[in-house]
């Protein structure tokens, strides 16, 4: 039994590995967390383009803990429906490899999860659908009802983990929420995928000061040369300029 | 029980442009002013850490906080309202400043046609619409109003050149245009090919350091792009906070106290007394006797103050009467997005009214004889610095995430450039505002109701002014062009534009409009009421430029009423409860 379950946590690895796109890569050592969330991947001498002595490239990179997940399962599910919204391609890093799941996991714990900014009176009531968001959960709620939702679904369909289902398997229980055909309690399954599918985007692309962006490499990829202080010297410019990003770190160090 | 301040000439609900006016001319002219802010005190030196799109835009850093207050909303009455829990749609601003601070800056003047639509469209055109809707004469015109736009432009050194179609101008802007773009050449070449008269957005960036005639300077842009949502680090966009605000300051005859939240107006033999007011951090009431009292607090919170405090006659939507709440309107938005395969564009770099217009579409700029709608819209082109976490356009058929997703974002997100239209909205029987009888704000107090949807006339306005930024992109060589729709109701989920107005109307008429044309209310004459709630009908433009011109025409108001020891500024055209 004991062979038999490593042998299937390697396959499950591998398969993991090779939908985050970091199996050819060739990634080596440590275990799943390490090696494909967090800054191990900063190691890899096949990640391109990264400052090992970024903001965040360093070793000593204390904020890679989680303040609200509780157990790596749950983390690791997020890890991976993240990296599906936002895939490691030919143009560059996924959402592990950007530390998108550390940025949701902070963002949980402050006040995007506890819904401070958010009118949370009742009565709740559904409404239309012009309405807008209408649920008596906060969105740490929903994200977790969400993200066990995800694993029910992937064991009644697939008898399997969530992250050790094929790429393809996966959009096909990501599918599911996005388009209503899961039940949550309390709030609509396509609302927390909008809520999962914004928060990937905005971890690989705010300020790397947040977790995400890792190295800036978000903003890499879409040309876009983060915090500068003036374009007044180009602004007239023909021609379409290319530059190194900066961030707001700069503007206090 | 509350405590009672000393008495002062005049007190302002709200800090932002338009308190910020008031507070600045009334000071000057030797009385005492103070103004009462619900947020916190903030000028340039706190926008040091603000390039940072997750915090002030996709988290609303400057953003009122709905979860202390917000409104409810339904598309129509027979809908049952529920509070819209989060900011979308639209974003007022809290804190010093106001909506003022993380606006684009884009200045207009409306146009005359603009100041009497009713009269002007029923001479050339007969009635035009049906008797739902509700637009009406402004109780004023643009000749009248012009001293005022100048002063007001004057004040914020706007940055601007002369518009063909534009309302006529005495006077030249303050300060030169703002540098043109590859993006805005190609916009201007393309409408002029069309026949079309392009000309430099107006802009409160400003194109070079300036000194405004009360004696503040305003920086020249930088175009660092992060303008929208967001305050200037530079000082070069034109704020209250680098305006008015010190110059009310400078004469020491104004006191700012700020969280300080205003909860009703204290109404006495007719007249505005005073206001109640919580400070946001004890929790003490105070009260603020005043001679006169001034709402400046944006849109929503000046229609809901008053129908709070019980002043003036709710707008009844089945019977047609009353005033408070009524013609609420919008913005309604036509556009087309273009997609440039072969070009990429600088679209990272810009401000927030860098751009590109033209008017030819505006008003009654073009004729309506065989059209079933009125009016029209200004057609502009922007540069205002496109940001990666909000803007993930992809042609229509791209799936919304996955490996495709990506790809079509990062490949188009410097090759799509939109051409937009500001259209104006005319009022409806149906759109408008009263208070919610369920849901309430962190005080206690009934939470505004918004009754809105959008109407056959703004439909048939946005598909003939979407029509037209479509020949537009076309002409500008886009391989792919996207004429933007109508959704089936107005959602208050996806953000639009922070263009709301109505609801304490002028106009010459005290049956028909809540204040006369010095915005001083028609059934309490030392309350004047001043914002975009003035507003009869929402134009074919941004909105700021005739707020603005309207707050210093009210600041001219307040001053005639003070030194005349009351009375109404203005004979309604019927009776008066005032005459």
């Amino acid at each position: 039994m004991a062979d038999e379950h490593t042998h299937k946590t390697d396959e499950s690895r591998r398969q993991f590995l090779k939908n985050s796109g970091y199996f050819a890569g060739g990634l080596v050592g440590g275990g799943i967390l390490g090696s494909v969330i967090g800054w191990q991947v900063d190691d890899n001498a096949e990640t391109k383009g990264q400052n090992q002595d970024g903001n965040q490239g360093g070793k000593q990179d204390y904020n890679r803990a989680l303040k609200f997940f509780k157990n790596r399962a749950a983390f690791e599910r997020l890890g991976a429906a993240t990296e599906r919204i936002f895939p490691e391609d030919d143009n560059g890093p996924g959402a592990i490899a950007l530390g998108v799941p550390y940025f949701i996991d902070h963002e949980l714990a402050g006040e995007y999860g506890n819904n401070e900014k958010v009118y949370m009176k009742g009565p709740f009531r559904e409404g239309t659908e012009f309405q807008g968001f209408q649920s008596r959960l906060k969105r740490k709620e929903i994200f977790m009802q969400g993200l066990m939702a995800i694993e029910k679904e992937s064991q009644n369909e697939f008898n399997d983990s969530f992250i050790n289902l094929e790429a393809e398997q996966q959009d096909q229980i990501l599918s599911r929420f996005a388009k209503d055909e899961v039940k949550l309690k309390g709030v609509k399954a396509s609302t927390f995928f909008g809520l999962l599918r914004e928060a990937t985007l905005a971890g690989a692309y705010s300020d790397p000061l947040y977790g995400g962006n890792t190295n800036m490499d978000g903003w890499r990829m879409k040309n876009f040369p983060g915090s500068k202080m003036s374009y007044i010297e180009e602004i007239e410019s023909e021609d379409f300029v290319e530059m190194e990003p900066s961030a707001l770190y700069d503007h206090l160090h | 029980m509350a405590t009672k301040k000393d008495k002062v000439d005049v007190v302002t609900v709200g800090v932002g442009w338009t308190g910020g006016i008031i507070a600045a001319e009334l000071t000057k002219a030797g009385f005492n002013v103070v103004g009462l802010e619900r947020g916190e005190d903030r000028s340039t030196e706190d926008f040091q850490m603000i390039h940072d799109e997750y915090r002030y835009d996709i988290r609303h850093g400057l953003m009122q906080d709905a979860s202390r207050e917000t409104i409810s909303f339904r598309n129509n009455p027979d809908e049952l309202a529920l509070p819209m829990r989060q900011l979308g749609s639209f974003l007022p601003g809290s804190g010093v400043g106001g909506a003022g601070v993380h606006w684009n800056g884009q200045t207009w003047r409306f146009l005359p046609y603009d100041f009497q639509i009713k009269s002007m469209t029923d001479e050339k055109y007969g009635q035009k619409l049906g008797d739902e809707y509700t637009y009406q004469d402004w109780g004023i015109t643009y000749d009248e109003l012009e001293p005022y736009f100048y002063k007001f432009e004057q004040t914020a050194g706007i940055s601007g050149e002369e518009n063909p179609k534009g309302a006529p101008r005495k006077n030249g802007y303050p300060t030169p245009p703002m540098k043109s773009t590859p993006i805005l050449n190609l916009f201007k070449e393309a409408t002029k090919n069309m026949g079309l008269n392009p000309f430099q957005m107006p802009s409160a960036n400003l194109s070079e350091n300036y000194e405004n005639p009360d004696g503040q300077t305003i920086a020249q842009c930088q175009y660092c792009g992060f303008c929208e949502r967001f305050g200037c680090e530079y000082g070069a966009k034109s704020s209250p906070n680098v305006t008015v605000i010190p110059t009310a300051k400078k004469t020491g005859k104004f006191e700012l106290r700020t969280h300080s939240e205003v909860v009703e107006v204290i109404q006495e033999g007719g007249k505005a007394t005073g206001v109640r007011y919580v400070d946001v951090y004890s929790g003490e009431e105070f009260i603020q006797p005043a001679d006169v009292v001034v709402l400046t607090s944006y849109v929503l919170n000046n229609t809901r103050l008053l129908l709070q405090s019980n002043i003036g006659q709710p707008y009844n939507h089945k019977t047609g009467e009353g005033v408070i709440g009524k013609n609420y309107c919008y913005q309604i938005l036509p556009g087309a997005a273009g997609f440039f395969e072969e070009k990429k564009f600088n679209t990272f770099m810009g401000a927030g009214s860098l751009g590109a217009s033209v008017d030819d579409y505006n008003g009654d700029n073009f004729d309506h004889s065989d059209l079933d709608f009125i009016h029209g819209g200004s057609i502009s082109i922007t540069q205002t610095g496109r940001r990666p976490i909000g803007s993930n356009v992809t042609p229509s058929g791209t799936p919304s995430w996955g490996p495709e997703f990506k790809k079509a974002t990062l490949k188009y997100h410097n090759r799509t450039l939109n051409v937009g239209s500001q259209g104006a909205s005319i009022p409806h029987r149906n759109n408008y505002m009263d208070l919610d009888p369920t849901y309430t704000d962190f005080y206690g107090n009934p939470l505004l109701r918004l009754t809105y949807d959008f109407t056959e006339q703004d439909r048939k306005l946005h598909k003939h002014i979407s029509g037209v930024c479509k020949d537009i992109m076309s002409e500008m060589g886009a391989d792919i062009i996207e004429e933007a729709s109508m959704d089936e109701h107005y959602d208050i989920v996806p953000y639009q534009t922070t263009h709301n107005t109505g609801g304490v109307i002028m106009g010459g008429d005290s049956e028909t409009s809540a204040v006369n044309n010095y915005l001083q209310m028609w059934d309490s004459e030392s309350l004047f009421v001043v914002g975009a709630s003035a507003f009869a009908h929402n134009g074919g433009y941004n909105p700021t430029g005739t707020v603005g011109a309207l707050a210093y025409r009210a600041a001219d108001g307040i001053q005639k009423y003070l030194k005349q020891g009351g009375g109404a500024l203005v004979k309604s055209k019927s009776k008066s409860s005032l005459t």
